[in-house]
């Protein structure tokens, strides 16, 4: 195990620093040791940071750094599943998976999350509304809990439902047993259509998503008026072996997994790169560049679900400040505070370049898993934009209202009291960590700050 | 903890009666604070302060705290921090004192000097070490401009300033990596209990603009905010003037 060292944390968003114990377990049973010896300011487990929020900070405590554990115990390419630990990325299995004809069920817009962290997030790609989350597909894993015992946890049980979006605070996941998805290419066929309003958007998702696995819209919240809301959709599938043109390259190897890298973004940006001016004039862009209507090109995986991924610390380009995630769902029926919603932050001038509009489909029991059957918004924006925290606190105030719920993986700033609103098992949370971990040894700046 | 915009959700304020630190209380209850400790010697003004933080929905617990008896610090604010984390804490106290009077009786004179430097060394530290050992937190000091130059209308209280800033900057340093921020805040002349009839200077402030720049300052993490922003001009300016000028204008 590597010595202690002190550093300063940050979620994926940059804002609000505290220092930990950072510990790096190579072998479970280090693991075992980390948390055992943590001492009385406990420890979360952490995988590639990628959380936007405070979730994998622990102040004056432990962080458990658990990429140390990155092994792929078994593939089964028959039967379609992986055994791995809980530190594999989803970029190391797509890069072992995707030769063999299998992706993984569900990706975020990036593949940089171990799995550890997909399961503890509970994480959901664009193809919810037809695989739901995560932790759907995961057929088993093995849990370190705070007494130092390691065991097996099964789809049906409360402590599965407790550990799928529970933020890692049930205990360190060390394996687990995934089931993938077959594939006969590393290519995408990608539909591309443009949606002139958010009006006009609702109801092209609302009338033909089903026909695609993967689904998400691009929305300019900088448009105004009658352009509220106008939006770039793009969908598709996995392509199969013969919409390879005959001769192409991709035809030799169709599994071939190719990724490209940019430059790093600089260590150091000023503030205010990306203001309502660049912002507005990126989207305008985007926007007008997008085909009024495509169908069936073909695209890389890694293009057509991980954009930012070939820029490494896209995240800086925020600058020192860093910035605020926003994802919210509210359920079918209340598509009026979702209107409301984007009128008001295409008002209030958010520079958000990377708002996400898509549709969930049914939920998974995780009891603080984050997806609904519902419309979910994702936005970023600078944490510096005045009033910003006064304003999300009021979406928070409609969301709740509406019975929708914020994302606790991407979350830095919401107000505690609403958390019961918006988690109805939260209840069923509290009480089982408080017998599992009556202690408190898996603690973060997450749960200090929400009690959770 | 403090949320992505640097907005404490527990408050301890050293001078529990101060107005700047009550002003700013306020703002950050408006926002996440839901905990406020008021520090300060017992008095109707510390129970009244605590009544009007609760009026607007906080949990305000009063503890008794003499800036003068460093003796006592760690054991009370020890005890502060025994019950939970405390997110931010500010540095408040701190007396004018009557510079006339102060020059002709060295004891009184000597009292600004321990309640603004000493008392503050030693409830900074004491406080320093304990956001250390929780790994984060924002200490904020009450500084002045007076601290910035010295003149002749109210040295005595500018030289205390002038340690005090001189102190809480070199903690800063000693605390930058540690999770713990340190923000020195040096307000011009504020409308105040403290300034109640004396001239008013140039660029005079209110308690609110100083709290609105205090919660400006934790968002950005600075480390210096002066109060109006305009005096980090003025003053650089001020500091570079030759002595022989500087003792001939009007401030």
């Amino acid at each position: 195990m590597s010595a202690d060292t002190t550093v300063s944390v940050t979620g994926w968003g940059r804002t609000a620093p505290t220092a930990a114990r950072l510990i790096r377990p190579a072998t479970y049973e280090e693991a075992a040791a980390a948390v055992r010896e943590c001492g009385a300011r406990g420890g979360i487990p952490r995988g590639l940071g990628r959380a936007y929020g405070d979730a994998a900070q622990n102040a004056g405590g432990a962080v458990f750094d658990m990429t140390g554990l990155d092994r792929i115990h078994a593939i089964d390419a028959d039967g379609g599943t992986v055994l791995c630990d809980a530190g594999v990325s989803l970029h190391r299995l797509m890069e072992v998976l995707l030769p063999l004809g299998w992706f993984v069920p569900v990706t975020p817009g990036t593949r940089y999350v171990t799995v550890g962290g997909a399961i503890g997030a509970d994480i959901h790609g664009k193809n919810h509304h037809v695989s739901g989350s995560f932790s759907r597909h995961v057929l088993a894993f093995e849990l370190l809990t705070a007494d130092g015992g390691i065991r097996t946890v099964t789809p049906g049980t409360p402590l599965f439902d407790a550990t799928a979006g529970g933020m890692g605070l049930t205990g360190v996941i060390l394996t687990a047993t995934v089931r993938l998805h077959p594939v006969e290419t590393a290519l995408m066929t990608v539909d591309t259509e443009r949606a002139t309003d958010l009006d006009d958007l609702m109801a092209r998702l609302t009338a033909t998503d089903h026909r695609y696995r993967y689904s998400v819209a691009w929305i300019d919240l900088l448009a105004r008026g009658a352009a509220t809301g106008r939006a770039v959709l793009t969908r598709g599938d996995h392509a199969p072996l013969d919409a390879l043109p005959k001769g192409a390259r991709a035809r030799r190897d169709p599994l071939a997994f190719r990724t490209s890298r940019f430059p790093a973004a600089p260590a150091s940006l000023p503030e205010g790169l990306l203001s309502r001016t660049t912002v507005g004039l990126f989207n305008e862009v985007w926007y007008r560049k997008a085909p009024r209507a495509q169908k069936g090109r073909l695209q890389r995986i890694a293009s057509f679900f991980h954009p930012l991924d070939g820029v490494p610390h896209w995240n800086r380009i925020y600058g020192r400040g860093g910035f605020v995630q926003y994802q919210f769902v509210v359920g079918y029926g209340r598509e009026d505070t979702l209107r409301r919603i984007v009128r008001r932050i295409s008002e209030h001038r958010c520079p958000s370049f990377l708002a996400v509009l898509k549709r969930f489909g049914d939920a998974d029991p995780g009891w603080l898993s984050f997806p609904v059957p519902g419309w979910t918004l994702a936005l970023d924006i600078p944490a510096g934009l005045p009033g910003l925290g006064a304003f999300l606190d009021e979406l928070d105030e409609e969301v709740a209202a509406a019975g929708g719920r914020v994302y606790l993986a991407k979350d830095s700033r919401l107000r505690p009291d609403l958390l019961a609103a918006m988690y109805p098992r939260l209840d069923d949370f509290r009480a089982l960590r408080a017998e599992l971990d009556p202690r408190g040894v898996f603690t973060s700046d997450l749960s200090r700050r929400l009690t959770l | 903890m403090k949320d992505a915009f640097g907005i404490p959700q527990s408050l301890l304020v050293l001078g529990g009666t101060s107005e700047i630190a009550l002003a700013t209380a306020r703002r950050l209850v408006a926002r996440r604070t839901r905990t406020v400790w008021l520090a300060g010697r017992p008095s109707p003004a510390l129970e009244q302060a605590a009544a009007g933080l609760r009026a607007l929905g906080a949990e305000v617990r009063t503890v008794a705290f003499d800036a003068l008896d460093p003796e006592s610090h760690e054991a009370v604010l020890g005890k502060v921090f025994a019950e939970s984390d405390i997110d931010l804490v500010l540095l408040a106290f701190g007396i004018l004192g009557d510079q006339a009077h102060d020059e002709r009786e060295p004891v009184s004179a000597v009292r600004v000097a321990q309640t603004n430097y000493t008392g503050a060394v030693s409830a900074g530290l004491v406080s320093a070490a304990a956001l250390q050992a929780q790994g984060h937190g924002s200490l904020v000091v009450l500084s002045s401009v007076a601290g910035e130059r010295a003149r002749r209308a109210n040295f005595i209280y500018g030289s205390s300033k002038a340690g005090l800033d001189a102190f809480a900057q070199g903690l800063g340093d000693a605390l930058h990596g540690t999770g713990v921020h340190v923000m020195v805040v040096r307000p011009g002349f504020v409308r105040s209990r403290m300034t109640a009839g004396l001239e008013e200077a140039p660029l005079a402030t209110t308690p609110e603009a100083v709290a609105t720049a205090i919660e400006l300052g934790l968002r950005r993490r600075s480390e210096t905010v002066w109060v109006p922003g305009a005096l980090r001009l003025v003053m650089s300016a001020v500091r570079h003037l030759p002595r022989a000028v500087f003792r001939r204008l009007p401030v």
